[in-house]
C-alpha cells in the first residue's frame, strides 16, 4: 500500500439520551503524501468529526485511520491541528506559544539555539516576526491564526489538520491568509486536510475537494479533483472557465443535491421525488 | 507629582488615593473634575454624614461604662494608644542601654565573665498586637492556600475525586470557627508537646482555626476554575502530548488563576474575621485579645479603645484585600480584566 493516510470505513456513534447517534457512516478516503484536501459540507454534517478522528481526539466506533502504515490511536504532534478559534495560550507570547510545541516535539533532538532558530523560522514563514513577543490579546484575529499555523508547522507534522482555520476572519484577511497558506504550501509541500465552508477557498487551495452528505450518518458524497495548475493566482483564476467550472460543481453538490437540512424541511413536501434519490449519491473516487 | 508616583498610587487599587493624587498632580485636567467629584467628594460627604450620625447617636446612649464614645473620644484613644506605644519603645531602648552598660562593666572587671543578654519583656503595645494578628492570619492563610490550591486543582481535573470530596467540603464549609477552636485547642495540647516550644500554643490554635476556615472558598473556586478550562486548550495539550505536570503548570494553573484568586480573596477575608474571634478565645496576644481584655477591663475608656480596634480591624482587612488584588494583578496574564 502506498497510501499515506488511509481512512477505512470510519464509522462513529455518539451516545445520547435517546440511544446512539451515528454521526459518520463508513467514511472511506485515501490521501497521498503532499496532497491538499478540503472537506466541505453543510454545518453539522460531521466534517469536524472526521478531522478529530484523524487527530485522535475522537475514536472511531468502526473502521480506523492508518497514517504512514501506523494506526492512529491517540492524539499526537505528528498530526498537528489548527483550531478554528486559534486556541493559543493567552498568557504566552506568540514566540512562547510556538516554543511550547517545539520544546515538546524536539526535546533532546535540537539544541537550545536550534530550537530558537526553528521557532523564529516558523514565525517568519507566517510573517509574524515583527510581533513574536506580543501576547494573543495584542494581536488581530488574522495574526492569531498565523501564530496558530506557525505552531502547527513547527511540529513538523506528517499531516496538518485545519478546522475552518479562516472561518472567523473577515473576507479580506481571509484572502490574505489563503495566499500565505499557498505560499507556505509551495515551499513545504505538506499533507493538509482542511475543513471549510467556503467554496472559493476550497477550489483555490485544494488538490481534491471532498464533499460530504448531510448527517446523521454522513458519508462522502463526491470527490472532486481540482486540476488547476500551481502556483495559483486568485485574480487570474477568477476569469478562467475551468475555475468557474469547479466552483459550479461544488455549488451544485451543496445546493442542489444536498440542501442544507434546515431548508430541506420546507421543500420536503414540494419535491418528495428528489428525496428518494438522495441515498444513491455515494461515490468513491479512486 | 510625577507620572511614576501616580502610576504607583493607581497600582494600589484604592480609588480615593488615586483621586487625591490626581488632585495634587500638575497634569490635572479639567475634564477629570467630574470623575473626581464621584470618586473623592461623594465618599467624603458620605463619611462625614456617618460621623455626624454617630456622634449624635452615641451621646444618646448611656452604658454602665459611661456614654457610648463618639468620634472625638475614639480619636483621643487612638492618640493615647500611640503614646503608650512610644513610651514602651523608649522603655525598651532604655532597658537595652542599661543592659549593655552593665555587661560592659562586667567585662571590664573580668574579661572571662559570662554575660547574659535578656530580651525586653514589657507588655505588648497596641501595635505589637496588630503585628501579632497579621502574622497569625498570614500563617493560617498561607497554610490553607498551600493545602487548598493543590486539592482544588486535583478536584478540578478529576471528576471522580471531586465527587468523593465534595460532600466533605460542603459539610465543613459552613462550620463556625468557634466550633473548631475547642477541638483544635485539645488536639494541639495533646500533640504539640515540647520542652522548648517554638510557637505559643495560643498562636498555633488561632492560626490553625484560621486555616480550617480559609480552606473551603479556595478549594471550591480553584476546582471551578480548573474544570472550566477552554476545551480547545485541553485539546492543544492532548495534541502536543504534554506530560501531566507540564499540562498543569503550563495550561491548567495559568488559566484558572483568576478564579483561584477570587477564592483566595474570599478566604483571606474570612480568615481575618475568624482570627479576631479565635484570638478572643485562644488568648493569642493580637487584636482579638485586645478587644477581649478591654471588655473585661471595663474602664471608662474601654469602649473607645474597642472602637479604635474596630476601625483598625476594618482598615487592615481592607488593606489585606487590596494586597491580594495587587498580587492578582501581578500574577494575572489578562491585564485588561476589570478587578474589584
Amino acid at each position: 500500500m502506498n497510501t499515506y493516510l488511509d481512512l477505512s470505513h470510519v464509522t462513529i456513534d455518539f451516545p445520547t439520551a435517546s440511544g446512539f447517534f451515528r454521526a459518520l457512516d463508513s467514511v472511506k478516503l485515501e490521501i497521498d503524501k503532499g496532497e491538499f484536501i478540503s472537506l466541505i459540507g453543510h454545518s453539522g454534517c460531521g466534517k469536524s468529526t472526521v478531522l478529530n478522528i484523524i487527530a485522535g481526539l475522537h475514536q472511531a466506533t468502526e473502521g480506523g485511520v492508518i497514517l504512514n502504515g501506523k494506526e492512529v490511536k491517540e492524539p499526537g504532534p505528528d498530526r498537528a491541528v489548527v483550531f478554528q478559534n486559534h486556541s493559543l495560550l493567552p498568557w504566552l507570547t506568540a514566540y512562547e506559544n510556538v516554543e511550547l510545541a517545539v520544546k515538546q516535539v524536539f526535546k533532546g533532538k535540537k539544541s537550545r539555539q536550534e530550537m530558537k532558530e526553528w521557532i523564529e523560522h516558523n514565525l517568519e514563514l507566517v510573517h509574524m516576526s515583527h510581533a513574536m513577543h506580543k501576547r494573543p490579546d495584542e494581536l488581530s484575529g488574522g495574526m492569531k491564526q498565523r501564530v496558530g499555523i506557525a505552531r502547527a508547522l513547527a511540529m513538523e507534522p506528517m499531516v496538518l489538520l485545519m478546522d475552518e482555520p479562516f472561518g472567523a476572519l473577515d473576507a479580506l484577511t481571509r484572502a490574505h491568509m489563503q495566499d500565505s497558506l499557498m505560499e507556505i504550501q509551495n515551499e513545504l509541500n505538506n499533507t493538509v486536510i482542511m475543513i471549510t465552508h467556503d467554496v472559493d477557498e476550497a477550489v483555490l487551495l485544494s488538490d481534491r475537494i471532498v464533499m460530504m452528505t448531510n448527517g446523521p450518518a454522513a458519508r462522502i458524497g463526491e470527490v472532486l479533483e481540482v486540476g488547476l495548475e500551481r502556483p495559483r493566482d486568485r485574480l487570474a483564476l477568477a476569469e478562467q472557465p475551468e475555475y468557474n467550472h469547479y466552483r459550479a460543481e461544488v455549488v451544485r453538490f451543496l445546493h442542489e443535491r444536498h440542501k442544507n437540512p434546515a431548508d430541506e424541511k420546507q421543500s420536503a413536501q414540494e419535491d418528495s421525488q428528489k428525496d428518494e434519490e438522495k441515498p444513491l449519491l455515494y461515490a468513491v473516487n479512486e | 507629582m510625577t507620572t511614576q508616583t501616580l502610576k504607583g498610587i493607581n497600582f494600589s487599587q484604592i480609588p480615593i488615593l488615586s483621586s487625591l493624587a490626581r488632585l495634587f498632580s500638575k497634569n490635572n485636567k479639567t475634564n477629570q473634575l467630574a470623575d473626581m467629584v464621584t470618586t473623592l467628594v461623594v465618599p467624603v460627604v458620605a463619611f462625614s454624614i456617618f460621623m455626624l450620625l454617630w456622634s449624635f447617636g452615641a451621646s444618646q446612649i448611656k452604658t454602665s461604662l459611661g456614654a457610648v464614645p463618639g468620634p472625638a473620644k475614639v480619636w483621643e484613644q487612638t492618640l493615647t494608644l500611640y503614646d503608650e506605644y512610644k513610651e514602651e519603645r523608649e522603655k525598651e531602648v532604655a532597658f537595652h542601654e542599661r543592659q549593655e552598660k552593665r555587661n560592659a562593666a562586667k567585662l571590664e572587671k573580668n574579661p572571662d565573665a559570662k554575660i547574659r543578654v535578656r530580651p525586653y519583656t514589657g507588655k505588648p503595645t497596641y501595635f505589637d498586637q496588630i503585628l501579632t494578628s497579621i502574622v497569625t492570619v498570614a500563617t493560617g492563610f498561607i497554610i490553607a492556600s498551600l493545602i487548598a490550591i493543590p486539592i482544588g486543582i486535583i478536584c478540578g481535573l478529576s471528576p471522580l475525586l471531586y465527587t468523593a470530596l465534595n460532600p466533605l467540603i460542603q459539610i465543613f464549609k459552613p462550620v463556625s470557627p468557634l466550633a473548631w477552636l475547642p477541638i483544635v485547642t485539645m488536639i494541639v495540647s495533646a500533640v504539640y508537646i515540647s520542652d522548648d516550644p517554638m510557637f505559643e500554643k495560643s498562636y498555633l490554635n488561632s492560626a490553625i482555626t484560621v486555616t480550617l476556615c480559609c480552606l473551603w472558598p479556595t478549594i471550591i473556586n480553584t476546582t471551578v476554575g480548573v474544570s472550566s478550562i477552554d476545551k480547545d486548550l485541553i485539546n492543544v495539550s492532548r495534541v502536543l502530548q504534554l506530560s501531566w505536570l507540564t499540562k498543569v503548570f503550563k495550561i491548567v494553573i495559568p488559566s484558572s488563576i483568576p478564579m483561584m484568586f477570587a477564592g483566595l480573596r474570599v478566604s483571606l477575608g474570612i480568615g481575618w474575621m475568624v482570627l479576631i474571634a479565635a484570638e478572643m478565645l485562644a488568648q493569642n496576644p493580637g487584636l482579638g485579645k485586645f478587644v477581649w481584655d478591654e471588655f473585661q477591663n471595663g474602664s471608662s475608656d474601654s469602649l473607645a479603645r474597642i472602637m479604635v480596634a474596630v476601625f483598625s480591624i476594618g482598615l487592615i482587612g481592607f488593606l489585606l484585600d487590596r494586597l491580594m488584588l495587587i498580587l492578582q494583578r501581578m500574577m494575572s496574564w489578562d491585564k485588561s480584566a476589570v478587578l474589584r
